[in-house]
């Protein structure tokens, strides 16, 4: 049946047929009164004009700006009709008008009794009738397309579908054997198989992360200032896993929020709690605490308000919101919340960002606590069983003595310093400087190694008695060495820096970390004896007669820190070298007595424990750290006035959520726990809605609500208010089930919907806000780097880990200082990590990223602008990242593509876009294909440079020229349009 | 045919007929070159007739001294070692001064008069102080960061939080661009002088406005801008071969199927090939004459401020309508006296000789030219040196609308707070809005369910100092 609305919105008389429909508040009227009144007659107490609201209907009546039924008695419409521009609302000032149209919805509203309705999205949404699952999704959508009558468009064909499904599940392109086997499988659930597989490949939680990330603003480093790296990507890496073992969105909440506060939390919820920590932070000298302890906390009110209430929570810092019900004092009041957090407001330069954790390396978590459980079932066996016994003495010193002799002093050799510092050796078999002490200088220490087995070599940092200047303390920012064998070189590889600890702030780890800020090193002078390290290597080595050690001891720091001037070295061939006091210092009884008390215990039992202590240390040695949430004493919050750092005079405000929402019932002072179940109750009209509305986004280009950032009086209303509220209920009702919820929209057969409108739609709905056909999306940056990758077959599918550095032009860092910063592009097969996991700079983010609207990730970003600029073309074109993976997809092309010029051309074209070329397309290809071919014959070493742009090395066996002729080929696939977008 | 744009179809005919045998042509020679530039992001600006076309900024990061510079303050020299008046000191912001004496630094440099209009000016500024009579010297300006980071974000972007446009990505959002090859909006970058503080590119960053609008900066090595370099072994007709494959590709696509982005991707390919000819062609300085090198005291494209100025000249004259100079040399916290004579000697002169060269071009009457840091210095010694200061320094003026040989606003007698007619940032950014043709309260963008804008809720125009 053809309705009457549908012949009236042919005839484009849809606007007349609407008005006279009953008007909704909320969709018609509420749009209209926040964008030209409330500013002056709205929430914001303190501009508010004449003392008129007009967001509150009583108060509107009161002041007789509404007198429901009788358009012409109130005061709104005399105001906004007057002849007179003086009195003509709204005034010339505020640069608004409204439309004759507009005038006319506020007069039938008023005629019509003025109706209220409370704010949309602050109302309890509720489910709308509609068939459970996916044909949940399309009934409602087609009610919607029906009611404007609008005809959907069919399905898109099976190549299509793969691809869109691959990109929006996984960021990657399908593999040619994928689409292959999808568009012949006469399976009539092959679809759902598709997805189901998709839905559990590890791809498909870096994909989601790359959504939650731009969030929460995940980065590497700090972003104020010096902008000098920070460790936190184990929670990059927990929120990989949170997608991809579908954790509940609730407990996802509440362990970002709370981890640390959670009964019973484990790494795994501190590591998550690194959400509150992830704000900017600064080190920078002159800047003041109060001042940036201010900027933090309101940097997570924004942030908080935005990821789960999706409002704007930020513009109520120095007033109460001009639109939406938030007060200066809500904001506040949220503040409040996070002001346990313990934090600095400024840092200092060192590379101390407060608490952190360490975190074993990715993949071996499971290992980790296995050891841990084993720990503390043997601790429980062992209480009361440790007694400080003469045997146990003597036990002790036996251990001691046998760890001892695992090491081997090397005394044969010398100590040449860049700065012409002098060294001689002593009796003891160390080296000691004499004069002053430099704090950057470069000590080489070569020495007799002889013949044995190589695990570890260690240094021992002594006392300074008789050295003169300086206070002794040292920070060596770098070790590094090789095996000198005849005129060999074999490189020391070594995986782990190990030291007492007396010095927490400067582990040995991270004279190996590359960072010419950090270092191995002991503050305010050598507090015992000796200090020591231990530097493991990665293998062992054995060594032959004759062999020497050399290392090279850096002292790169800016810090007043010193070279070391006395101090030894010894190596262990043992497989679990154990750094242990020297003998002469632990045969002296009373120094026995102390370290058998700083080494806990010395009996079996003990030393059962000590072994697995050492294996869990050495496998948190070989991960990372990531800051983390530690609660402490709450500081006071005070309303900030006018959002003023250094006006103490408001209000002093305790945690609560804000005041037009259910409160929340907590016993004593609300916790950020409280503030993340609050959140995720049932009754919150927020989160789901917010959340269902950018996974919507995800899989159909734009939010059922298009602000996806801004559900609050000035966002646009939902187009489909039925499909949000049903989403955001089945959201909750399946446990706040991410993967069910992605299952249940690109299950739908209006996901499916092929992406070509028909001339109808195209002008009915031309921003298709109906999904009458599904949107064409162009991928995110990191995606497009990906599907390089992919297609190549460079793509190192490892998950996690510490950030990769790709190519990036020279010199991209010069404006950084506190320190200067050299990049130095992964020569390894981090070289082709995924986007995702590209080292993230605040200040400086990799350009190729940013060309493609990745964002610097200073702010909490829930929609990433869609641009098309000639920096992308130019990055296609010439970055390094780019062209290697074109000519190594070149050498794929060659080895895999058939003999001939036409097959070749095939092979590419449907690797690179699931799809065989039209003749057209193939007739250009070739045409490349020859005159590429001619350039490289022409120009004499051409080929051999284009084949050396990157690290992948390319088979001798094939042509030079052929293969450069073929890159050509392949970077033309890589530029085509079709290859960066999402249809 | 699906896609019916004028515009797409100079392209398509333009494609047409050079895959035909005019390949070894440059594509851009084809094409109209009008429909390449940027074009605004929004229509209706300006809104009057503009003063000026387009804007020179040159940023002193780090904060100089406006007491050894261009504010002179015998009361400094009278009481220096004394302590600080704590009159003036009390309940201010202190970046490094925290917790510490606070005793005066007299002037560490003497002053002199310069042209027709007697400007006082450090002896260190000969030249600048040469074109005293073209520029007005603001000696009151206020800023409300203390530290270089946040002040630096709130001087390009009217605000500290990070996130928004900074105002080279406004003004091309407004107005377009006239560059046909070149982005509108260029950053260069130099340093020298003094401590080289970071500088972020947030600060050139187009915020919540479209990419388009982003900054591009230049470097100073073999590649002018990033990936504007071919591949090794790709000359420029193997490069130009392949993108006009690519383009025929994504015609032949265009006709397959509905999707307008293809249209705009097309040109943006051709604009980028456009630029990697331009780009070269920018920096290639062999055309100028040897005294124009010799004015500005270039040798070379190499990075210096001298050379960024002349690059400026170069930009400007090609239409790019936002140029942001940055020199990062002027965070005196100690050994200023030194410090500044360093940091002049690579400044003054090509600072004077950009003025000059665009006025003898006929540029300066159109372009308006800023200098200025984003804070001053604290009258209070640290060590040899000053801190940051908010309250009150110096900026000047010129070009494009602006009053010439003139001074505006006042400090203290102690140069701590600007006392006559104070010019706060917004203020600075509401001027030059209005000098370019924009009135800054309608040069907005939604965001967030709020219309922003460069000066935020502040900003007024400073007529005082318009021509």
């Amino acid at each position: 049946m053809r309705s009457r609305a549908s012949v009236l919105i042919s005839l484009g008389l849809a606007g007349v047929w609407t008005a006279h429909a009953e008007l909704r508040f909320n969709r018609d009227i509420r749009p209209i009164l926040s964008e030209n009144c409330f500013a002056c007659h709205g929430p914001d107490k303190n501009t508010r004009m004449a003392g008129l609201r007009l967001d509150v209907r009583e108060e509107a009546i009161a002041k007789g700006a509404i007198r429901p039924g009788d358009p012409l008695a109130s005061k709104l419409l005399q105001r906004i009709r007057s002849p007179k521009p003086a009195l003509r609302m709204p005034p010339i000032s505020s640069h608004k008008a409204l439309t004759e149209r507009q005038k006319e919805l506020l007069e039938q509203w008023i005629a019509q009794g003025a109706p209220y309705e409370p704010h949309w999205a602050y109302i309890r949404p509720e489910r709308p009738p509609a068939p459970p699952g996916p044909e949940g999704v399309d009934y409602l959508v087609n009610k919607k397309l029906e009611e404007r009558g609008l005809k959907p468009v069919g399905e898109a064909d099976r190549r299509t579908l793969i691809r869109r499904l691959s990109f929006d599940l996984r960021g990657l392109p399908p593999s040619w054997e994928e689409v292959r086997a999808f568009v012949e499988d006469p399976d009539p659930k092959a679809y759902e198989k598709l997805v189901e597989r998709y839905l559990a490949s590890p791809a498909y939680g870096e994909r989601m992360a790359v959504w939650w990330l731009d969030l929460v603003r995940y980065a590497d480093t700090v972003g104020f200032h010096s902008d000098v790296p920070v460790s936190v990507h184990p929670y990059r890496d927990y929120v990989i896993r949170a997608f991809n073992s579908n954790k509940p969105f609730d407990v996802f909440t509440r362990e970002q929020l709370g981890g640390d506060l959670l009964p019973g939390a484990g790494r795994e919820q501190l590591v998550a709690s690194a959400y509150n920590r992830l704000n900017r932070m600064t080190n920078e000298g002159g800047a003041q605490a109060k001042e940036y302890l201010a900027i933090y906390a309101a940097d997570r009110v924004r942030t908080t308000g935005s990821v789960w209430l999706g409002s704007t929570v930020g513009c109520a810092e120095c007033h109460d919101h001009k639109f939406d019900p938030f007060t200066a004092r809500d904001f506040y009041q949220l503040k409040a919340f996070f002001a346990d957090i313990e934090e600095r407001g400024v840092y200092n330069g060192h590379g101390d960002f407060g608490p952190r954790i360490q975190t074993p390396p990715v993949g071996r978590e499971s290992e980790l606590e296995r050891i841990e459980s084993e720990l503390a079932a043997l601790r429980r066996q062992g209480e009361g069983k440790l007694a400080e016994t003469e045997a146990a003495l003597a036990q002790f010193a036996d251990w001691l003595r046998a760890r001892n002799t695992e090491w081997r002093r090397l005394r044969r050799g010398k100590v040449t310093a860049a700065s012409g510092l002098q060294f001689r050796r002593t009796e003891e078999g160390a080296f000691l400087a004499s004069g002053r002490m430099p704090s950057r200088d470069l000590h080489t220490v070569e020495l007799e190694l002889g013949r044995g087995r190589l695990t570890a070599v260690r240094i021992e940092a002594l006392a300074p008695e008789e050295l003169t200047g300086g206070d002794c303390s040292f920070l060596v920012t770098k070790v590094e060495g090789e095996l000198v064998r005849g005129n060999k070189l074999i490189p020391l590889e070594f995986a782990l820096g190990i030291s007492d600890g007396v010095d927490p702030a400067h582990p040995a780890r991270y004279a190996l970390d590359g960072n010419d800020h950090t270092g191995w090193g002991a503050n305010g002078g050598l507090r015992r004896n000796v200090e020591q390290a231990m530097f493991v290597l990665g293998k062992p080595l054995e060594t032959r007669p004759g062999d020497r050690l050399r290392l090279r001891l850096k002292y790169e720091g800016w810090a007043s820190r010193q070279v070391l001037g006395h101090f030894r070295v010894s190596v262990s061939g043992a497989d679990f070298p154990e750094l242990v006091p020297p003998a002469a210092d632990f045969e002296h009884p009373v120094r026995l007595r102390t370290y058998f008390r700083a080494y806990t215990q010395g009996n079996a039992h003990w030393q059962a424990l000590r072994a697995l202590e050492r294996r869990r240390q050495q496998l948190l040695d070989s991960g990372s750290e990531c800051l983390v949430t530690r609660a402490a004493p709450p500081r006071l919050t005070r309303i900030l006035p006018r959002g003023n750092w250094m006006d103490d005079s408001g209000e002093i405000v305790e945690p609560q959520v804000p005041h037009f929402l259910k409160p929340l019932s907590a016993s004593g002072r609300p916790t950020r726990l409280d503030l993340a179940n609050w959140l995720v109750d049932r009754d919150n009209p927020l989160t789901a809605r917010v959340v269902v509305n950018r996974l919507w986004k995800m899989f159909f280009g734009t939010g059922i609500s298009k602000t996806l950032d801004d559900l609050g009086s000035q966002g646009e209303p939902p187009v489909n208010p039925e499909l949000l509220d049903w989403l955001a209920v089945e959201f909750m009702d399946s446990g706040w089930d991410i993967k069910h919820m992605v299952r249940t929209m690109v299950l739908s057969a209006t996901y499916r919907r092929s992406s070509q409108p028909t001339p109808k739609l195209k002008e009915a709905d031309p921003y298709n806000r109906y999904h009458a056909r599904q949107a064409v999306t162009r991928l995110e940056a990191e995606f497009v780097r990906d599907t390089a990758l992919a297609v190549s077959g460079l793509l190192n599918t490892k998950i996690g880990g510490p950030s990769a550095k790709p190519y990036q032009p020279e010199g991209y860092y010069r404006e950084l200082n506190f320190p200067k910063r050299e990049y130095v592009p992964d020569w390894n097969e981090n070289q082709y990590r995924r986007g995702l996991y590209t080292h993230r700079q605040r200040t400086f983010p990799h350009p190729a990223l940013i060309a493609f609207d990745a964002t610097p990730r200073e702010e909490c970003t829930a929609e990433r602008p869609v641009s098309n600029t000639p920096l992308q073309a130019l990055v296609l074109l010439n970055d390094p990242s780019f062209v290697e993976a074109a000519r190594v997809f070149a050498e794929r092309i060659l080895r895999n593509g058939g003999a001939t010029v036409d097959e070749r051309i095939d092979f590419a074209f449907r690797e690179a876009f699931s799809r065989l070329p039209t003749a057209q397309e193939r007739a250009i290809l070739q045409r490349l294909y020859a005159s590429q071919r001619a350039h490289f014959r022409r120009n004499r070493g051409a080929a051999g440079q284009l084949l050396t742009v990157g690290m992948a090395r390319v088979g001798g066996d094939l042509d030079q020229r052929e293969l450069a002729a073929w890159t050509g080929v392949s970077r033309a696939l890589f530029n085509k349009h079709e290859f960066i977008t999402r249809y | 045919m699906k896609i019916e744009s004028p515009y797409l179809l100079t392209r398509r005919a333009f494609l047409g007929r050079a895959s035909m045998g005019l390949g070894s042509l440059a594509l851009a020679s084809l094409v109209e070159p009008k429909l390449l530039a940027l074009p605004p992001g929004v229509s209706g600006f300006p809104n009057f007739a503009p003063r000026a076309k387009r804007v020179i900024f040159l940023c002193m990061a780090g904060g100089p001294s406006h007491l050894e510079l261009f504010d002179p303050k015998p009361e400094l020299a009278k009481r220096h070692g004394q302590p600080m008046p704590e009159s003036v000191t009390r309940g201010q912001q202190i970046a490094q001064l925290q917790g510490q004496e606070l005793r005066i630094l007299g002037p560490q440099h003497g002053f002199r008069r310069y042209g027709k209009c007697g400007l006082e000016a450090s002896e260190l500024l000969p030249h600048i102080g040469s074109i005293a009579d073209e520029f007005c010297l603001i000696r009151s300006m206020q800023t409300e960061q203390i530290n270089h980071d946040t002040a630096h974000t709130f001087m390009n972007t009217g605000t500290a939080i990070a996130g928004r446009p900074s105002m080279g990505a406004w003004i091309t959002y407004g107005l377009g661009s006239e560059a046909e090859d070149l982005p509108g909006f260029v950053v260069l970058t130099s340093q020298g002088g003094g401590q080289d503080q970071p500088i972020s590119a947030r600060q050139w960053h187009c915020g919540f406005l479209p990419s388009k609008y982003q900054g591009v900066r230049f470097n100073s090595g073999a590649e002018p801008v990033s990936y504007v370099r071919n591949p090794k072994g790709v000359d420029r007709e193997a490069q130009r071969e392949l993108i006009q494959a690519v383009a025929d590709l994504n015609r032949a696509q265009a006709e397959m199927m509905e999707d307008p982005e293809i249209a705009t991707r097309i040109a943006q390919y051709e604009l980028a090939f456009r630029m990697q000819m331009s780009v070269p062609d920018l920096v290639d300085l062999r055309n100028e004459p040897k005294h124009i090198l010799e004015m500005y005291g270039v040798e070379s494209v190499d990075g210096s401020y001298a050379a960024n100025c002349l690059l400026a000249r170069r930009l400007a004259e090609r239409g790019v309508r936002f140029i942001h100079l940055y020199h990062r040399g002027w965070d005196h916290h100690g050994e200023i006296k030194q410090g500044l004579v360093t940091v002049t000697r690579l400044v003054d002169r090509p600072t004077a000789a950009l003025v000059k060269d665009l006025a003898q071009r006929g540029l300066l009457e159109d372009t308006l030219i800023i200098w200025g840091g984003e804070f001053g210095r604290t009258p209070m010694a640290q060590g040899t040196g000053r801190d940051h200061h908010i309250k009150g320094f110096s900026m000047w003026l010129a070009g494009g609308g602006v009053k010439k040989g003139f001074t505006y606003g006042a400090t203290d007698e102690f140069g701590y707070n600007a006392v006559e007619d104070p010019v706060h940032v917004h203020d600075l950014h509401a001027t030059m809005l209005h000098l370019l043709g924009i009135d800054h309260t309608k040069l907005t963008y939604r965001f967030q369910g709020r219309d922003f804008r460069l000066t935020d809720v502040g900003g007024r125009v400073v007529r005082d100092i318009l021509a």
